[in-house]
């Protein structure tokens, strides 16, 4: 019995210190950042190729699929209603405020964060980051910080991409496919979408951008130097992910919509 | 130097990339490409009862959409709702005796403001109220109605 309530305390003392150690390592990112972008704006564009442009193959495919579901769904949904011209605000809205940021972050999360995680979680392995540090080079500034920028840059214009194949593939598969009347779909929308609601989806994907950033070069960074060490700091890096966007996603639609 | 260059024209081709598919979805899934703006000029018309009706709702004329409504509120003194409406610049010549009531677009559409044309020579400015309005039909009074006639009818 005792030992179970110490597990718990230890567990929970555990939790408390990761996240003061990761607030003080996001503090320490931020005071850095605008040096960095002056600085070596180059590390910086590399990075938004690794995140963004080599994450464009999974959010092309996941988008156009996901989108064409919803095309699908929709239609049988909305059928039963007799409402199928509202197949197009039923994807925009869904897509746009929900589906395109979260989908997205966790796609991130799997592509570019587990890359990340590894990479620096490798780094710190093999004592590169150490070696850096013996150069008076700090690794935060070198290494970490271009990494965090490039994933925060890369976030909301993946989302956006993923919106627009999705919409593309809702568009194919309920007017091509099912027969949704063209006009309808695209009239419909325009009446009921505002652009409110297309930006609530994009300050939702920046702030899933720095938190899937911000955790992966974290658990990277602070993973144990071995190769079990790195090879959970990679898993963590999805799990933790997967974790904060869905909470943080329920408040931010509280917050935005109330 | 050849490396650096194609990872930096991939990063510029996917930032490019993500402002057009930005750009596509503020103005090619939102109504901003059909909305009025601010250019027009602004009329008011007093209902007794406004029933469902929105701010932004359209304002129609032979159901084409001329304007949109850009507030509503209920005036105290007179008891009953004031709404303004914008009314874009091209549509100048509408005659001040023209009617304003309040219609439901489908069975489940939201509600919106039908213009029917008068007979006047003048026509309305920015500032004018329309005279004659139309409230919204609410469904109970309309069910108590029926019922009362067919309780007078027996």
């Amino acid at each position: 019995m005792k030992d179970w309530l110490c597990e718990i305390r230890d567990a929970m003392k555990a939790f408390v210190r990761t996240v003061g150690e990761l607030t003080l390592f996001f503090i320490n990112i931020v005071m850095y950042t605008p040096r960095t972008l002056v600085r070596r704006p180059g590390l910086v564009v590399k990075q938004v190729f690794n995140s963004g442009t080599m994450s464009m193959t999974i959010i092309l495919t996941c988008g156009l699929f996901v989108g064409m579901v919803l095309g699908l769904q929709g239609f049988d949904t909305l059928q039963r209603f007799g409402a199928e011209e509202a197949l197009g605000t039923f994807a925009t809205l869904s897509l746009v405020k929900e589906l395109g940021p979260v989908l997205t972050a966790l796609l991130f999360a799997g592509r570019a964060g587990t890359a990340l995680a590894s990479e620096i979680g490798l780094m710190r392995a093999t004592d590169q980051l150490a070696a850096m540090e013996m150069m008076a080079v700090d690794p935060v500034r070198r290494i970490v910080i271009p990494r965090f920028l490039g994933g925060v840059v890369a976030m909301p214009f993946l989302a956006a991409i993923f919106n627009m194949v999705a919409i593309f593939g809702a568009f194919i598969v309920g007017v091509t496919f099912m027969g949704v009347d063209e006009g309808a779909f695209w009239s419909q929308m325009h009446a009921n979408v505002a652009v409110a609601d297309v930006a609530q989806g994009v300050i939702k994907s920046v702030v899933f951008g720095v938190v899937a950033s911000l955790l992966a070069v974290y658990q990277g960074y602070t993973s144990v130097p071995t190769a079990e060490g790195v090879g959970r700091a990679t898993t963590r890096t999805v799990v933790t992910t997967a974790i904060t966007v869905l909470i943080l996603d329920y408040m931010l639609t509280a917050a935005l919509i109330g | 130097m050849k490396q650096t260059r194609a990872v930096e024209m991939g990063a510029g081709l996917f930032v490019l990339l993500g402002f057009g598919a930005l750009f596509f979805l503020i103005t090619q899934t939102t109504g901003l490409s059909n909305e009025i703006g601010n250019k027009g000029y602004i009329i008011s018309a007093r209902f007794e009862n406004v029933g469902d009706l929105k701010v932004r709702a359209p304002v129609t004329i032979s159901g084409v959409t001329i304007g949109r409504v850009t507030g509503i509120s209920y005036d105290p003194e007179r008891m009953n709702a004031l709404v303004k409406m914008i009314i874009a610049e091209q549509y100048k010549q509408l005659p001040d005796d023209s009617e304003a009531a309040i219609l439901t677009a489908g069975l489940i559409g939201g509600q919106y403001i039908g213009l029917t044309p008068g007979g006047s020579e003048t026509w309305l400015e920015q500032g004018s109220q329309i005279e004659f309005t139309q409230s919204a039909v609410v469904l109970e009074n309309l069910i108590g109605k029926f019922l009362s006639s067919m309780g007078g009818g027996n």
